[in-house]
């Protein structure tokens, strides 16, 4: 479906995901956890080719990023904009309608059996700043459902509802990948990802581990994750890791060994999917 | 006085008060729409500063070839773009913000365009690109006007759907593939056309106002987009002939005269709106069941 290869991207010089190789395939639900500032959100726009390449390549396999659906975090939303909670969700359409093509009865029929499935339906006239956090939310996953895509990026989609409306939608998860759709989620709560993800990538600005839930999250990857969170300062050393080996030697006063010392000598894909690197 | 000697009567009789007549009609159908995006996308003040770019193009033309419509609507135009693309390469290259980027590049364009009008021309020219001469349009500027008003509502009709989603939802709309900024640079293009269509109606400094107050008022009275657009477009046409009727009567200046019935509307619409207005807000009705 998608492969990552040796991908880092960030802001302004600083990889915020640095050198991640990762697989994911049809069918597969995967939690992005980590601590804050770790580049989860990051990931998924690099993904979705809203964050450019610092090095890397991603492969796609039978989809391209503009089969894939990104649900962006909510405050990325003007709320106080006047539209309806239908207009919301036919912006899902766009790949098949575009600037100029009308919006047929049978998409709008898919956008009102969307929010049906959200249990939103009473709300589509409803003007969107009306809606609380948690409702916004469904009609969210309900333009997902209209975008009807095979690779589904959200990111935090839980983070700012309560529990009631988690439960409503997690069985959508389910769902999506009983079709055979790839799903990456960018997750918070590690009781949810443990208990709804079969698969967990662990990410510290570095990938920490990736494979299944319960072996990624045991506490020994956390505490790693933890610690490389603290140790991330505002200047950082330059990265010589694409660069050919004899150059690590040269300058290897310079570097930053908390970030390097075990990565010497393996270039490319040295990180291997079930998290027992290093 | 009857209502037909107050209302009618000004434009049965006299051309230049039809001709001023269609000038603001026009100017409020297009605007208006362009407006309600400016305020939803929060440009409202980029496009209160471009109404400050387009004045040395208009000066420069003014001073070397003078008052010559076509020319001068060509200056403002070629102004305000290259003030525009200026400001933008500044934001891009330095750590500057694009506000105040926007508004140090406007301010030093205005004041460059006042002193050029001040060193070569009357105080009355002056004040006349300031706040324009509704009474002395002619047919080729209101044909300007017109296709000015005309391509901007058939600009907006086209691109509605995409123009919506960069401006509620950037991120996801990037996420399709759309490309923001090329709409951020549309809505630049056609604040300028319609500043430019606009100056010698209302003058540079007041045609934003026509662009801006009708929009901002009518975000009080309605929730949605497709009943905003219609209001604001009434509110802009209601305030232009009355504007227009009250300079005609009192023999005060057009152009201020219009964007101060525009700023009463906008006055009492905060207070007696529905929707978050003062009223609203401080004496609510009795609530609803559910």
């Amino acid at each position: 479906m998608l492969e990552l290869c040796d991908v880092s991207a960030g802001y302004d010089r600083h990889p915020a995901v640095h050198h991640i190789t990762a697989r994911f395939a049809p069918g597969s639900l995967t939690a992005i956890v980590g601590p804050n500032g770790g580049g989860k959100s990051t990931l998924l726009k690099a993904i979705m080719g809203l964050q450019p390449l610092m090095s890397g390549h991603m492969l796609w396999q039978g989809c391209t990023a503009h089969d894939a659906a990104y649900m962006p975090q909510q405050h990325m939303i003007d709320r106080d904009f006047p539209l309806r909670v239908l207009d919301i969700v036919n912006f899902g359409h766009w790949r098949r309608a575009g600037s100029f093509r009308a919006l047929t009865p049978a998409m709008l029929e898919q956008s009102r059996a969307a929010l049906r499935r959200v249990g939103m339906s009473a709300f589509a006239e409803r003007p969107i700043a009306s809606l609380s956090v948690g409702q916004f939310q469904r009609v969210l996953f309900a333009r997902i459902i209209v975008q009807d895509a095979r690779l589904i990026l959200l990111d935090e989609p839980f983070a700012p509802i309560d529990n009631r409306t988690v439960r409503d939608l997690l069985p959508l998860l389910q769902q999506w990948r009983d079709e055979g759709r790839t799903i990456l989620l960018v997750l918070h709560d590690l009781g949810l990802a443990e208990a709804y993800c079969p698969e967990a990538l662990l990410l510290a600005r570095e990938l920490i581990a990736f494979g299944p839930s319960r072996t990624v999250l045991q506490q020994e990857n956390l505490q790693r994750a933890q610690l490389l969170a603290e140790s991330w300062q505002d200047i950082a050393p330059q990265c010589d890791r694409d660069l050919p080996p004899h150059r690590h030697d040269d300058d290897h006063d310079s570097h930053d060994h908390r970030h390097h010392d075990h990565h010497h000598g393996h270039a490319g894909h040295h990180h291997d999917h079930d998290g027992e690197r290093a | 006085m009857s209502l037909y000697e107050t209302c009618i009567a000004p434009f049965a009789e006299y051309a230049f008060m039809r001709r001023a007549l269609v000038a603001v009609c026009t100017i409020a159908c297009g605007s208006a729409p362009l407006g309600v995006l400016l305020v939803l996308r929060r440009m409202s003040l980029m496009a209160d500063a471009m109404s400050h770019a387009i004045m040395p193009g208009i000066a420069l033309v003014f001073v070397f070839a003078g008052f010559s419509l076509p020319l001068m609507s060509l200056g403002g135009f070629v102004a305000g773009l290259v003030v525009a693309v200026l400001a933008g390469l500044v934001t891009r290259a330095t750590d500057l913000r694009e506000d105040a980027s926007f508004a140090t590049f406007y301010l030093i364009a205005l004041a460059f365009g006042v002193l050029l009008v001040s060193l070569h021309g009357t105080t009355v020219d002056l004040l006349h690109l300031l706040f324009g001469s509704l009474l002395a349009v002619d047919n080729a500027s209101l044909m300007l006007m017109a296709s000015i008003a005309a391509g901007t509502l058939l600009t907006l009709a086209a691109f509605y759907r995409p123009l919506l989603m960069a401006a509620s939802d950037p991120v996801f709309f990037a996420s399709l593939g759309g490309k923001v900024m090329r709409y951020q640079l549309l809505y630049l293009l056609l604040t300028t056309l319609n500043l430019v269509a606009g100056f010698q109606a209302l003058g540079t400094l007041m045609t934003v106002g026509m662009m801006i107050i009708p929009a901002v008022a009518s975000r009080f009275w309605v929730q949605h987009l497709d009943a905003m657009l219609p209001l604001t477009m009434a509110i802009g046409l209601v305030s232009g002939i009355t504007g227009l009727l009250l300079s005609y009567h009192k023999a005060v200046a057009s152009g201020p005269a219009i964007i101060l019935v525009a700023g009463i509307i906008y006055l009492m619409s905060l207070t007696f709106g529905r929707y978050g207005s003062l009223r609203a807000r401080y004496w609510p009705r009795r609530h609803l069941t559910h």
